[in-house]
């Protein structure tokens, strides 16, 4: 399943698919939220939060800790922080875009093929909110770009520059951090994925609040993202958005090269006559 | 071919009408004694001759190009609200440079591919400037009587990265500010009076209003006149030097041998600037560079990963990021070495080594004959291996400028990268020099084996008592005479110890220095065969070819034949294998 | 030998073997000059056909160049370029890529035809021309150098030392006027590299939308990159360029981590709000905006040329060209619970200069 979904994620429909799933997963989480009120399959809130910490101790207690206190190694390195307060928007975010679990500890968790399915994302996101209060998964409202307005997205575009463009690139591609971590390309990353990375600060990613960036000011950044993924390059392939160093070294290949074969074939004197001229 | 009598008549007539014209304007401007020599000028062929001339079209292109621009920039900085066509910045405030620019690329048809033709043709520029100084650097070109156009070439290398910089710099767009920052901090690092040049410049704090206005000025008036001036200056002095050539048959130092400037070189050289001008066109529609409305306005308070210049720049860039952090405090002023060596000195530095190298060339070889034909890179290995080491520095540093970008695409640790190229750069282009000169030596040892003994077949013989030899076959005459009428470099020796009366007469120190650097140029140069080393050798491979046919396998026992084929000079196309088979 | 190159340089003579009058060798040539190969005709010299065809060849070259020329002509008119309402192709601008590729292939065509021709169809004897030495001849040279000394002689210019003098000192004095000319060019630098508009109580706000923060808004890990109030309390002084003017000094970032993980300097111990930072945006190196803050190792990169700074440890300077720390500035909370600046920055922000001291 998870492999049939991961083949097919090209699929032109697949962003529909997936926004549509994103959309029954969230709406189903959110009134899963609501007190006392029971999920599809007629579980209890108590009942999700305790299967959510069966799943816990089997795949994540190693690192974090079966209490989800973290995990500090006797050399002072940080295995797994703690997750007590951290919120279902975290774990949503972790666990639905694969980078946790890790497969190996390492500086930087990267983006991988899932491992959960959505329900149980729901019972560990369940689990860990029921540990401390934290930004709980943000509702459709907030991400779904559809109706955004130019002037939102311009609006959204001048908060991207402020605050993202700085390590994921103009054109959100990504770039380089120290130490060989890096921020990673945000083309393709779910518009709720990329809502609960601002706001729950993911790894080195700093924590971008909903009072001092308002989810209505993310929605825009939202908004100015998929317009830049969408865009089309109105001056020709894009040689990988990564500035002029990407410019240079085409204007290197197919510009200088181009000429350099051209002045060979100018300078060669070609084939001569077998026969003299008669 | 056909020369019917009605044809002989049109061409009587074509050829009376062109004499009336040119009479006409001889009267009035002299230019029959001009037109007389120089329209039948004789050009070398030869692929790398072309590379300057690519820097030339390009720059008619940018000119072309760069008025069209003109006519819809607006160079002012100015706050608008820009209300165009882009919508993801309509509405937002920005320079009226920005949003001229973006009223260029999306409102003006035909605006953007001018605009990205202005840009990947500056690219070439520089790119085809660089390649045609290495040219001539590795070729010896630069040498007398040639020293001055060699400084009138850096001048205007140097004046198209300023052009190049100014360029990108205008349309006011964020990656274009975060590189005048950088600029406004290199002038701030000047000693006592930067941050009065920091104020002159931009007309008080950096960014001012004043400063994109002035940089239009200096971009489409100042620096082009100036290169416009040098680049006449350039070709007239091609022009009375008569081009270089390759060392050839009948190619000597005191002719040109090639094909006319009327017509073959006006077709090729004009067809070239139609060919130089499709391609940057081809680019211009196919590919897209600098996508300003990406960037979005200049911000002072924003800026993206990846800030880069544009690659003449980045070398600069690099040495920037690899600079550790020195800065020194006296009496209280600072001095910011790290800004002040890689952004300020290491240009200057490296363009007064350049300038001042046929010079310095020409003192320690002390050489000061004239000089029209080229040396091929391996006949000169301490000025091939100067070079090699120099393009290694400039690469490493180049490298050094896309840290983050390759740190980011091949999974790297930005700060190993940087911590590897401080040492790379004094330790890499070292190595190179020494493996470049011995690459030299042995490509010149290899020439005098060839010519001595003529080139490896891969054909294998067993001779009858059963020892195995590959046969060499010699070369083709005229690939010999390439291969040996190459300058036989002698060093510099000290004037005799003693005068004619005995008197110690000690050398000059400067002298002695000049002595000991002329022998580490030279005294490592394989001398190339002579008169009676060709001889012996054709002597040899006789006997030694009829020891073979007469089956007692040859004396030395390495099949060795006389270099260079006896007979049958039939001119400069068989450069290729004899293909008849010889014994056994 | 040197005689088998017989040939066809009208003009030239000779085959240019020997006579190395301009540049005599050292020693004598191991190998005698072989000199200019005969000329070898090419297939459309000697093949009638051959030659129509590339003949016809150039032709279709120029034609097709024409074509294209009008189709750059056809298309300008049928593309918009509009970035909403123009048509797409091949996933770009239909209307850049179309007019590149028409305008680049006539160029092309062009070039490669007349190419073609010089190569193929235009007389391919090689001549030969003789140099000269650069330099005149020595009659020449010594004329020369007669009419100078005449001309000097005859103004006096070596024996009126007094005329020659005054005319030097009045020429050089005329750089003085050039040089003060450009005096206008800017204000003198003053104390504006060392002021920014932070002052004591001034309010730290979000970038972009103005918004004053509550430390209670700011959790552990965040990051905003803010601005004083003055730029949105007062934006009609602070317009076009004097904000951007006072933004490249006074853009700040603020971020909160752990109190318990920074370590301050002594004289800094209050300068958090509970574990509430401040720092300039600016970096000290070259002046780029730095906001790459990673909120684990409380380390900050500047993008354009990687000097990371700590700021849990008063944003000293970890790694990179840059030397001198991240200034930071003193916060605190005003009457209604907002952050504000306890002072001004206490030392120059941006790039260091040569007064900076």
């Amino acid at each position: 399943m998870v492999r049939k979904l991961s083949t097919r994620r090209r699929h032109p429909l697949a962003g529909f698919v997936v926004l549509l799933f994103a959309l029954v997963v969230a709406g189903g989480l959110y009134s899963a939220f609501r007190p006392a009120v029971a999920d599809e399959s007629g579980k209890s809130d108590a009942q999700l939060i305790a299967e959510g910490r069966q799943l816990y101790e089997v795949g994540c207690a190693s690192c974090h800790g079966l209490n989800a206190e973290g995990i500090i190694t006797k050399r002072g390195k940080n295995l797994g922080p703690p997750l007590i307060g951290v919120g279902a928007a975290a774990v949503d975010f972790q666990v639905s875009t694969g980078r946790m679990p890790m497969a190996r500890p390492d500086t930087q968790a990267p983006e991988k093929p899932r491992t959960y399915d959505e329900g149980e994302v729901a019972r560990l996101a369940a689990y860990i909110a029921s540990l401390g209060p934290g930004p709980a998964i943000p509702d459709p409202e907030y991400y779904d770009v559809s109706e955004a307005t130019d002037e939102e997205i311009a609006r959204g575009g001048e908060f991207f520059r402020t605050n993202c463009t700085a390590c994921h690139n103009f054109a959100g591609v990504g770039g380089a951090l120290p130490e060989g971590r890096y921020a990673p390309s945000l083309h393709g990353v779910e518009p709720i994925h990329i809502y609960e990375a601002m706001l729950t600060g993911p790894q080195q990613m700093p924590v971008f609040s909903d009072e001092v960036l308002t989810p209505k000011q993310k929605r825009g950044v939202i908004a100015y993202i998929k317009t830049l993924e969408d865009q089309t390059a109105y001056g020709g392939l894009e040689l990988g958005s990564r500035g002029p160093v990407g410019e240079g070294l085409w204007g290197w290949t197919f510009g200088i090269g181009a000429l350099v074969l051209a002045a060979v074939w100018i300078a060669n004197n070609g084939v001569r006559a077998e026969r003299k001229k008669p | 071919m056909s020369s019917s009598p009605a044809a002989r008549s049109k061409a009587g007539a074509a050829s009376r009408s062109t004499a009336g014209v040119v009479t006409w304007l001889d009267e009035r401007l002299g230019i029959g004694a001009l037109t007389k020599k120089q329209l039948r000028k004789v050009f070398p062929d030869h692929w790398s001759f072309m590379l300057g001339e690519i820097a030339l079209w390009s720059f008619v292109i940018l000119l072309l190009t760069g008025t069209f621009l003109s006519f819809w920039f607006k160079p002012s900085m100015a706050e608008v609200e820009y209300m165009g066509s882009y919508a993801n910045l309509r509405g937002l405030h920005m320079s009226e440079a920005y949003a001229s620019t973006l009223d260029l690329s999306f409102d003006v048809r035909g605006g953007l591919l001018m605009r990205q033709m202005h840009h990947w043709s500056a690219n070439l520029f520089l790119a085809s400037m660089t390649i045609h100084m290495l040219r001539v650097f590795f070729t010896g070109a630069f040498r007398k009587p040639r020293e001055l156009n060699w400084m009138i070439g850096l001048a205007l290398l140097m004046l198209g990265i300023i052009e190049g910089f100014a360029g990108y710099s205008l349309p006011d767009d964020l990656l274009s500010g975060t590189g005048l920052r950088i600029a406004q901090g290199l002038m701030l690092s000047i000693p006592v009076v930067g941050s009065y040049i920091s104020f002159f410049v931009f007309g008080g704090e950096f960014p001012g209003d004043d400063f994109i206005p002035r940089l239009y000025t200096v971009h489409v008036l100042l620096v082009p006149g100036i290169l416009l001036a040098l680049i006449t200056a350039h070709m007239l002095l091609l022009v009375y030097h008569k081009h270089t050539q390759f060392p050839g048959p009948g190619r000597t130092n005191n002719n040109v041998v090639g094909f006319p400037l009327m017509p073959v070189y006006m077709a090729k050289a004009g067809g070239f600037f139609f060919i130089v001008f499709g391609v940057t066109a081809l680019m211009g529609g196919l590919l897209q560079i600098n996508p300003i409305w990406m960037y979005g306005p200049y911000n002072p308070a924003e800026v993206t990963a990846g800030s880069q210049p544009d690659w003449y720049m980045g070398w600069l860039e690099g040495g920037l990021r690899i600079m550790p952090n020195w800065e020194t405090n006296l009496w209280g002023y600072t001095l910011s070495w790290n800004v002040l060596i890689p952004g300020v000195l290491l240009l200057g530095v490296l363009f007064a080594l350049l300038a001042f190298y046929p010079f310095i060339e020409r003192w320690i070889t002390g050489d000061d004959r004239e000089h029209h034909l080229l040396e091929r890179p391996r006949n000169a290995p301490t000025r091939t291996a100067f070079g090699v080491a120099g393009m290694t520095a400039y690469a490493l540093l180049w490298i050094a400028g896309g840290n983050d970008i390759l740190a980011y695409e091949f999974g790297l640790s930005l700060n190993a990268i940087t911590y590897v190229m401080r040492v790379a750069i004094f330790v890499v282009p070292v190595l190179a020099f020494i493996i470049t000169r011995r690459w030299c030596l042995s490509l010149q040892r290899h020439d005098r084996e060839v010519v001595l003994h003529g080139y490896e077949t891969g054909v294998i013989v067993r001779s009858p008592d059963g020892s195995y030899a590959e046969i060499h076959r010699p070369i083709n005459p005229v690939r010999a005479y390439e291969l040996t009428m190459h300058e036989q470099h002698t060093p510099v020796e000290l004037p005799a110890a003693h005068d004619a009366n005995g008197v110690p007469a000690p050398a000059q120190g400067k002298e002695r220095l000049r002595s000991r650097l002329s022998h580490f140029w030279y005294a490592d140069d394989v001398s190339k065969p002579t008169k009676e080393e060709l001889e012996a050798a054709a002597h040899h491979a006789t006997n030694g070819s009829h020891a073979l046919e007469d089956g007692h396998g040859p004396a030395s026992g390495n099949g060795a034949h006389l270099g260079i084929e006896t007979s049958g000079i039939v001119g400069g196309q068989d450069f290729g294998l004899e293909q008849k088979p010889k014994a056994p | 030998m040197s005689d088998d190159g017989q040939h066809d340089s009208p003009g030239a003579g000779s085959n240019g073997a020997g006579d190395n009058s301009l540049l005599p060798i050292g020693p004598q040539e191991p190998l005698d000059n072989p000199g200019v190969p005969d000329h070898q005709p090419r297939p459309t010299d000697v093949d009638p056909a051959l030659e129509r065809r590339a003949e016809r060849q150039v032709a279709a070259m120029f034609v097709v160049a024409a074509v294209m020329a009008l189709a750059f002509c056809v298309v300008y008119f049928l593309y918009d370029p509009h970035p909403e309402t123009g048509e797409t192709a091949l996933g770009v601008g239909a209307s850049n890529l179309a007019l590149g590729v028409t305008l680049g292939l006539s160029l092309l065509l062009i070039g490669l035809g007349a190419i073609q021709w010089a190569r193929k169809l235009m007389a391919d004897h090689e001549m030969i021309e003789y140099r000269h030495s650069a330099a005149s001849t020595v009659e020449d040279r010594q004329e020369a150098i007669a009419a100078f000394q005449a001309g000097s002689e005859e103004s006096g210019l070596g024996r009126r030392k007094l005329i020659r003098n005054s005319m030097l000192a009045s020429m050089a004095m005329l750089g003085l006027p050039a040089v003060v000319l450009l005096r206008d060019l800017g204000p003198l630098p003053g104390v504006k590299l060392e002021q920014t508009v932070w002052r004591r109580g001034m309010r730290v706000v979000s970038d972009v939308s103005g918004r004053p923060i509550r430390p209670s808004e700011v959790p552990i890990g965040q990051l905003v990159n803010a601005e004083p109030a003055v730029f949105f309390e007062h934006a009609e002084e602070f317009e076009g360029n004097e904000l951007l003017n006072e933004k490249a000094k006074a853009a700040v970032i603020v971020v909160r981590m752990p109190p318990e993980e920074i370590t301050p300097y002594p004289s800094r111990k209050d300068w958090d709000v509970e574990g509430i930072l401040c720092y300039s945006k600016i970096c000290p190196h070259v002046g780029c905006p730095i906001s790459l803050y990673e909120q684990q190792t409380h380390n900050v990169l500047c993008p354009c040329h990687q000097s990371t700074f700590d700021l849990a440890n008063n944003g000293v300077v970890l790694f990179g060209p840059a030397s001198r720390n991240l200034p930071q500035l003193p916060l605190g909370v005003d009457g209604e619970g907002y952050l504000i600046a306890m002072s001004g920055f206490q030392e120059p922000v941006g790039a260091s200069f040569w007064e900076r001291g």
